[in-house]
């Protein structure tokens, strides 16, 4: 459970591991009934229209200015996004 | 004015043309009754005072410079620089943003108990849901505060709470209308649709909104597009019911109304028998492997750097990513990152992933059998009426449960629509709740659903409202 809390860089109080415990081991005893099907030779399903891929022309187009890009950003700088280290100090 | 607000969006349109009506009078008189929203269904609302024919949209459409939330803490605030290609298009056509609809934090959920923003009350009863995830969506055109509006459907959020809040909702094909700029929860199911009162008024929106988008290599549109429906009877249609059906658990209200509404079309010229669709009965189990593992995947880009908020900046990049991700995600979002990340790692990947997607086209072929020998499936939209708000948040299973219909047209990928089909008292009584009954077609074949729900919408005459003595 925390290993896969690490993995979806979420920290989960022990209250909330406690709850989801139980909640998860639930909802997978039911999805694992698919578990037992035979479902040898089926092709699996990603994408349920018949498409092919085309490229488009590559021609430039305008893409969004730099300032608009960065008006939604928590802490914008210099024209950038900044961020903490990734060092731990 | 109140009669202005009696108009389908169609009969207003008419008048309009007509010039019996004017669009500013028309948009005042909805903007005077968005404000009276007393369901918490809006989130945002126009005051500009532009005079054209509104639509409430939900809040998971990106709408330039207003609010797009998702219903999640994560983007309160957030304002995008671009319009989806959706909204786009109900503008050039006439009718911009009256207001951004509440909905279940990224569309998980199906009673908008999910919302970061407190649930949305259903019209019909407070004390109970409008569904969800489009609830908000569904509460404003059953509650009379807009004309029309469009929602998003991923395992049945507009079908389902279209028919707690006894209106039309359809869920187009995938690939209809155009998914850019409508905020990404499972990128293969995902599909924008209206909700209405009635199935006219759900044509000529379908008719706006499908099509072509550069900017969505998965969109196709409709070929030949969409007309307005016309058709007075049913027959020489076949209709089929699933014969898993009668196993099923389902409120013994529900099974009455969806059983008179098998006579009536009959009594229109239809003809029912059954079919079978053996492998739905694994829908949920493979929807609730798939949608999650592809939500952790597009969740990933909220992590407090680009837009949206950000927690915990004085540490290090992953304690800021952790805080961030904790404080701005509500419990629900958090449970299916979490059941989407362990589907997907290393390991558990074919167990889990690959052997869904070999149910989902189990259940494609399944759909493929049942079009052979009939031209619709008919279910009921949800196995219950709208329940209590509280009853099921505790028991995310139970929760999930109430999709049973409504997921493995998403799975197939096909159109289906709900339409309101009477009423009928809840487990446990009370007053009667709307009925919702779902119709399914083959990919593509929206025409064909639209002609048959508008057949069918004539005969049942469901005219109830809200508030209202029945009808």
């Amino acid at each position: 459970m925390l290993h896969v809390a690490r993995l979806s860089r979420l920290r989960l109080s022990e209250a909330e591991v406690e709850t989801m415990v139980g909640e998860l081991s639930g909802i997978l005893e039911h999805v694992d009934r698919i578990g037992n099907l035979d479902l040898e030779g089926v092709e699996p399903t990603s994408h349920v229209v018949a498409l092919e891929n085309v490229l488009r022309a590559d021609e430039p187009w305008q893409s969004l200015p730099r300032d608009v890009a960065l008006a939604s950003a928590p802490e914008p700088q210099d024209g950038a996004f900044r961020v903490p280290s990734p060092q731990a100090e | 004015m109140t009669d202005l607000l009696a108009l389908t969006a169609l009969e207003a349109h008419e008048a309009m043309v007509a010039g019996d009506r004017d669009a500013a009078e028309y948009t005042a008189a909805w903007r005077h009754a968005a404000a009276g929203d007393e369901l918490n269904a809006y989130l945002w609302r126009d005051e500009s005072g532009a005079e054209a024919p509104a639509i409430a949209v939900k809040d998971i459409f990106t709408t330039e410079g207003v609010p797009t939330t998702a219903g999640s803490r994560i983007l309160e605030g957030y304002r995008p620089p671009y319009t989806a290609t959706a909204v786009r298009k109900l503008i050039e056509a006439g009718a911009p943003v009256l207001g951004k609809t509440n909905m279940d934090e990224f569309a998980m959920g199906s009673s908008n108990e999910n919302s970061a923003y407190g649930p949305v009350l259903n019209p019909w009863d407070h004390e109970r849901v409008p569904g969800g995830s489009s609830g908000g969506s569904a509460a404003v055109v059953a509650g009379g505060l807009a004309p029309w509006s469009i929602g998003t459907d991923t395992g049945g959020s507009i079908r389902q709470p279209a028919a707690f809040c006894g209106i039309v909702g359809l869920k187009p094909t995938y690939g209809a209308i155009s998914r850019y700029g409508m905020i990404a929860f499972a990128s293969s199911l995902d599909q924008c649709g209206p909700l209405t009162r009635t199935v006219s008024d759900a044509a000529l929106l379908l008719g706006i909104l499908q099509g072509r988008d550069p900017l969505d290599s998965t969109s196709v549109g409709i070929e030949g597009g969409i007309a307005l429906p016309g058709r007075e009877d049913l027959s020489g249609l076949r209709f089929g019911v699933p014969s898993e059906l009668a196993g099923d658990d389902l409120d013994a209200g529900v099974r009455e109304v969806f059983e008179q509404t098998l006579k009536q079309i009959e009594a229109l010229g239809g003809e029912v028998s059954e079919v079978s669709l053996p492998s739905s009965e694994h829908g949920i189990s493979a929807y609730y492997v798939i949608a999650p593992a592809e939500a952790s995947s597009n969740l990933a880009r909220y992590d407090g750097v680009r837009y949206g908020m950000r927690a915990g900046g004085d540490g290090d990049l992953i304690e800021m990513y952790e805080t961030t991700r904790s404080e701005g995600f509500g419990p629900e979002v958090k449970r299916r990152i979490m059941l989407g990340t362990y589907a997907l790692s290393s390991g558990y990947y074919d167990a889990y992933y690959g052997q869904a997607q070999k149910v989902r086209t189990r259940i494609a072929q399944d759909f493929d059998g049942a079009f052979a020998e009939v031209d619709y499936v008919v279910t009921p939209t949800a196995p219950s009426v709208s329940f209590k708000l509280g009853e099921k948040s505790d028991d995310p299973l139970a929760m999930y449960l109430n999709d049973f219909f409504t997921v493995p047209m998403s799975l197939a990928g096909i159109p289906a629509i709900s339409i309101p089909a009477g009423l009928a008292e809840p487990e446990g009584g009370g007053p009667k709740l709307p009925v919702g009954f779902q119709i399914a077609a083959p990919a593509f074949a929206e025409q064909r659903l639209l002609d048959a729900a508008y057949a069918l919408e004539q005969g049942i005459g469901f005219d109830a409202r809200p508030g209202g003595a029945d009808g």
